[in-house]
């Protein structure tokens, strides 16, 4: 076993991503097989290798620090399942005092 | 005339000439959608809508400054139109209509061109290789409609194939281009990593994707790269170089041009009739005056382990977006949803589909503490060795010469439920995509069941030039771009 299930609903639990029982046994053998697979890679000699995160020579990029238009806030708000008074809506976020 | 068997280019000509108007083109497209969708199901979310959402003229006015002016484009999935669905045949965002345009579309309205209201079909979030991730279900090659059209893009690919559509805009993370133009019989391009703006395209893998044209043929291709390459300042990872005029590149002579042939592509897996093929369009390069010798590309089987690594983490980040708050589905009813944690995980376990779930899971899995270092940070690494195996090779070759695709177009459902053989199937593809450099694939013969084998080239980045010249010489001195399916 190269993953173990417990892990795997561990990490869908990171990813905020609910799994059924079923789900997560086909999932977590498939992962194994592709973790396996992708494994090969332990053979390679990467000790004084610099890692590739892009290939751009170009780093930081900033533009101007002055105002520019954006979208008004309707356009944004308009494919909210939710919304109210110009706001997102989302569930409480902070617990109440027991 | 058979309007929707007409190239961009030629259509172009037709209406400079006032032999055509744009209503001709769109309501002959119209009909020829209605007419093969059913079997080919290229397009998603298809009903009684026009397919544009403009007045047509019908007596066509020439302008200079739009170069595309009456010629419709088919769109992806997953790149923005503004008021226009698009969902990355995603459950998850079902109903979003963005409200801005990407900078594709724009650049391509101000050329004029007329972008369909109708999107093309893709696998969800262009997590596949065949379209059958799709939340629509599969869409069919016409060449064999009890096979797939590749993917991701494979709605493109056999929307173009299928004369469904004249231009087609499709994106490329590892090959989602080029795999379903190889598949379909027709030209897909991806080019150099910050050639073209990806902003308004939907995020996969940020380090990989581009958006490219899927045409009909090589000139076609280099008229839609005209309109959507040059720099944005809306992607930070978009280069200000200058873009050339691509057609001006379509010669025919490639005397004395260095083709390398990698050594590590022709090897065991790949199918018998797609190497004669490869080996016969090599032959033809030859005679042309091409000069091919072997090179090696030592890293090239670490490339899909590599791609699965990095694509995956970046992709578990980028969809870490969909949170049921901005845009798309969100878990049906508040009173079952306790807190934010719950909501998140409700919606996206509801929304994503299988093959979504498997990536971010790999993704996150590849990030999480304890793993990092073993999977993502090593995957960087060796990311490093694909990429120096490239500037090896072009410091010795002009371009590099590969088959697309190990095998022709499979059987709808013979992977579906194997996702590692899925994987396997980009080979070809994926390095180019790690390595930021362009690459094209255009029809290089048939096997014996009629089905399309792709020839891919490959260049230094930003030498899209060199990838038109071999590619329009080719095509021009054989006979495969002109072949069309029967449906």
């Amino acid at each position: 076993m190269s993953i173990e299930k417990e892990t795997v609903e561990y990490v869908a639990h990171l990813a905020r991503i609910e799994l059924m029982p079923d789900e997560l046994e086909k999932l977590s053998r498939q992962l194994d097989v592709i973790i396996d697979f992708i494994d090969t890679l332990k053979k390679v000699d990467v000790a004084s290798i610099a890692p590739t995160s892009h290939i751009l020579p170009i780093q930081n990029v900033t533009r101007e620090d002055e105002p520019t238009g954006s979208l008004p806030i309707e356009k944004v708000l308009v494919n909210a399942p939710l919304r109210q008074n110009g706001f997102f809506m989302v569930p409480k976020v902070i617990e109440d005092n027991p | 005339m058979d309007i929707c068997r007409l190239t961009a280019s030629e259509l172009i000509e037709k209406l400079r000439h006032n032999e055509l108007s744009p209503k001709d083109i769109v309501e002959s497209l119209r009909k020829r959608i209605r007419a093969l969708e059913p079997q080919v199901r290229a397009y998603v979310r298809l009903d009684n809508a026009p397919l544009i959402s403009k007045l047509l003229e019908t007596v066509f006015t020439p302008d200079p400054n739009k170069p595309l002016k009456g010629i419709p484009v088919a769109v992806k999935d997953n790149i923005c139109t503004e008021g226009h669905a698009t969902e990355c045949c995603s459950k998850i965002l079902e109903g979003f209509r963005p409200p801005y345009d990407a900078t594709v579309i724009r650049k391509l309205k101000e050329a004029g061109a007329l972008i369909l209201t109708k999107k093309t079909n893709m696998d969800e979030f262009a997590f596949g290789s065949s379209t059958e991730n799709s939340c629509f279900g599969a869409s069919r090659n016409p060449w064999d409609l009890a096979c797939v059209p590749g993917g991701s893009s494979g709605g493109s690919a056999a929307a173009v194939a299928a004369d469904e559509a004249f231009l087609a805009l499709g994106s490329d993370t590892g090959g989602s281009i080029r795999q379903p133009a190889s598949f379909c019989g027709v030209v897909g391009l991806k080019p150099t990593y910050g050639r073209v703006s990806r902003y308004g395209l939907i995020a996969f893998a940020s380090s990989l994707d581009q958006i490219g044209p899927l045409t009909k043929d090589v000139k076609d291709a280099a008229i839609l790269l005209n309109a959507i390459a040059g720099y944005d300042s809306l992607d930070s990872t978009s280069v200000n170089i200058k873009v050339p005029d691509y057609t001006e590149f379509l010669a025919t002579d490639i005397k004395g041009i260095r083709i390398g042939i990698p050594k590590e592509y022709f090897v065991e897996g790949m199918d018998q009739e797609v190497k004669e093929a490869t080996d016969e369009a090599i032959a033809e390069l030859r005679r042309r005056g091409a000069v091919c010798k072997e090179v090696s590309l030592p890293h090239t089987q670490y490339a899909i382990p590599v791609y699965y690594i990095i694509a995956t983490a970046e992709a578990s980040s980028n969809l870490a977006r969909f949170d049921a708050v901005q845009y798309g589905l969100r878990a049906a009813g508040e009173a079952h949803v306790q807190n934010m944690i719950s909501l998140y995980k409700k919606t996206r376990g509801a929304g994503f589909g299988e093959e979504a779930k498997r990536r971010i899971i790999l993704g996150t899995f590849g990030l999480s503490h304890g793993y990092y270092e073993a999977y993502y940070l090593r995957a960087l690494k060796v990311r490093t060795l694909i990429k120096r195996d490239f500037d090896r090779a072009f410091a010795e070759f002009d371009c590099i010469v590969t088959p697309t695709t190990p095998t022709p177009s499979f059987r709808i459902g013979e992977k579906a439920e194997d996702p590692l053989s899925m994987y396997l199937s980009d080979i070809y593809t994926i390095s180019v995509n790690l390595a930021g450099i362009p690459a094209i694939s255009i029809p290089c013969g048939f096997t014996s069941k009629k089905l399309p084998v792709g020839l891919q080239i490959l260049a230094k980045p930003f030498d899209e030039e060199m990838l038109f010249k071999v590619a329009y010489a080719y095509e021009q001195n054989t006979p495969w771009h002109l072949e069309k399916p029967k449906l």
